[in-house]
């Protein structure tokens, strides 16, 4: 390392100084980020304040579709579901992501890094593949559930009407990413430093209450940012119920969810500026409900 | 943790040691069901799919058979697909890595003009719904002509907040500002400071965005949905889905049941194998992006 301070290299390198580096360094990233992300964005910002009609052509409207965006019933429909849908789905699934982590943390069962593994893999398969695995195996002809139901008298199980939807739906969801916030977790309560000789003295139900007193608490921060996470994707629920409509046609519509809305709009109504609007109100939902969420939990925790 | 023989072995310990086993077990048959069903349902031939019991195998063992026609259908379309599936996720990957590195190595370590706000704006990229990014860059696409070709999936896909993220993190803990000013001192330059002495420290990093980023895009369908329509450029996702929307509702022949689960069978286990292998890099990553989150 030295040496090279000693003797003058043969061929000169291109020295660029600490104020330019950064920019440098950041120059491919941001690049990308602005034309495949901003510009689509504002873009999107200036479909959604015209209005194209057929007669008279394409004409500025200020916030006309943005007004029809607030009054839409189709649109709050959606969140509402979603909001159903999540207070169903996110408790479901960071509960046993939290409990399995705590439970492999403990130390206490037989075959950690089995269960640990498996549990992950879901993760791994692609939600179009999992909605299709379960769409089979929720069928009523060939679905093991009704052919179990069937074998012992029971009536067949109907997993696409207005009840069953969307546990039908969140049941898919809690199966895809539980493992994912579960690594989370487990990795968040390995990085504690624990006192191993009090862990040590104590026996099973001991050490899993001890997880439970003094180590949850120290990962509350990791907790409101999985449940952060987990409502941003569930108000961009899409690919699941749009797989789902062809076994579920009475059930799901086109304005199922708002993501499926803006599509619609988009590709079957050929309507890019109100679909362009709904997308941006969605955005407002989901900003607004997180950061709702961000200043309640931090209440709750500084209380 | 040093757990001391005697209280390893107390009645107690063994208990709930079983009890909570018992737990997991029972989570683990869950995660396990549609996975042995994709499995013996490849393996049936189409009306043996009615009638025998979902996740068992039937007594005609049609694997190769629904294989052999997952492969011929259409001209032998599906590999085209996993060709494409790969093609594109091993792009974005490596691009993406690449790029999130360079930021993530900027954002830790010097300080600039404008980081707060540009880290805030990458942070909150992923607040904003799918439709409201892919349905304006489906119609920019359009307009430069770029519409139904493989970069059309490819160049959104390069860019990876997660990836910037965690990459800041770990150049936090893995380069230290010692290293950084000792090769300074040295008379390096900057670019040569991080190719020839942050680069190879930032290595299992930069393999976790790696994979992380290929995953996203193994698995994504909501782009590749929208900017493409002709099937021979289709990733695994929207074909199967295609061919599973025409079993449903009838217009592709019955065959395609059986079908559909052999092409999920072949285009998942490759994935699953790779997470075996590599499971030290994500187990890393996501925890890294999750505690210092």
């Amino acid at each position: 390392m030295s040496e090279t301070a000693v003797q003058r290299r043969p061929r000169r390198r291109i020295i660029v100084n600490k104020r330019i580096a950064p920019y440098v360094f950041l120059a491919p990233f941001v690049l990308l980020f602005v034309v495949f992300l901003i510009v689509p964005l504002i873009y999107a910002f200036d479909l959604s304040v015209f209005k194209s009609a057929l007669v008279g052509g394409t004409r500025f409207v200020w916030f006309d579709n943005y007004k029809r965006a607030f009054t839409d019933a189709n649109f709050w429909a959606g969140v509402g579901l979603l909001l159903k849908f999540g207070l169903m789905q996110i408790p479901v699934m960071l509960g046993f992501s939290l409990l399995f982590a705590l439970i492999l943390d403990s130390g206490v069962v037989y075959a950690k890094s089995f269960f640990r593994i498996s549990f992950f893999i879901p993760y791994a398969v692609p939600a179009v593949i999992a909605t299709l695995l379960w769409g089979y195996m929720y069928g009523p002809a060939y679905g093991p559930f009704s052919q179990l139901a069937t074998a012992i008298g029971w009536p067949k199980p109907d997993f696409f009407n207005d009840n069953t939807i969307l546990p039908s739906i969140a049941n898919i969801a809690v199966w895809e990413y539980m493992g994912y916030n579960m690594i989370i977790y487990f990795a968040a309560l390995q990085a504690i430093p624990t006192d191993h000789e009090e862990a040590s003295l104590m026996d099973g139900a001991g050490a899993f209450i001890y997880a439970l007193r003094i180590k949850l608490p120290m990962i509350i921060p990791t907790i409101i940012v999985t449940i952060i996470f987990s409502i941003i994707g569930t108000l961009q629920l899409f690919s699941e119920p749009y797989l789902m409509i062809n076994l579920a046609r009475n059930v799901i519509n086109s304005h199922f969810t708002p993501n499926l809305y803006a599509y619609t709009l988009a590709f079957t109504g050929q309507q890019y500026n109100y679909s362009a609007a709904i997308s941006f109100v969605l955005g407002g939902v989901v900003a607004v409900i997180s950061y709702a969420f961000m200043l309640a939990a931090n209440r709750g925790v500084n209380k | 943790m040093t757990i001391v023989g005697k209280t390893k072995s107390s009645p107690g310990f063994v208990r709930s040691r079983w009890l909570l086993t018992g737990v997991l077990g029972i989570y683990f048959i869950y995660t396990f069901l549609p996975l042995i069903y994709v499995i013996t349902a490849s393996t049936k031939t189409n009306p043996d799919l009615f009638t025998s019991f979902g996740l068992w195998f039937s007594s005609d063992f049609h694997l190769w058979q629904n294989l052999s026609d997952l492969f011929t259908i259409q001209n032998g379309i599906f590999l085209q697909w996993l060709w494409n599936t790969f093609y594109y996720a091993l792009v974005s990957g490596l691009g993406s890595a690449v790029f999130a590195t360079f930021a993530g190595y900027a954002f830790a370590k010097y300080d600039f003009f404008g980081k707060k706000f540009l880290f805030a704006l990458v942070l909150g990229a992923v607040m904003i719904p799918q439709t409201a990014l892919v349905i304006p860059i489906f119609l920019l696409l359009s307009k430069i002509g770029l519409l139904n070709t493989p970069l059309a999936v490819i160049l959104p896909s390069l860019v990876f907040p997660p990836g910037v993220f965690l990459m800041r993190a770990y150049v936090d803990e893995a380069v230290s500002n010692e290293i950084i000013d000792a090769g300074r001192v040295d008379g390096a330059g900057e670019f040569h400071i991080f190719s020839s002495l942050a680069f190879r420290m930032l290595m299992p990093g930069v393999t976790t965005v790696f994979i992380l980023s290929f995953v996203a895009s193994w698995n994504n369908y909501f782009l590749p949905l929208v900017v493409l329509n002709s099937t021979e450029h289709f990733p695994v996702t929207v074909g199967l889905a295609q061919w599973y929307a025409s079993a449903v509702s009838g217009s592709g022949g019955s065959l395609l049941f059986t079908v559909v689960m052999a092409g999920a069978l072949v285009s998942i286990l490759p994935v699953i194998i790779a997470f075996l292998i590599m499971q030290r890099f994500w187990q890393g990553g996501l925890g890294a992006g999750g505690v210092k989150a």
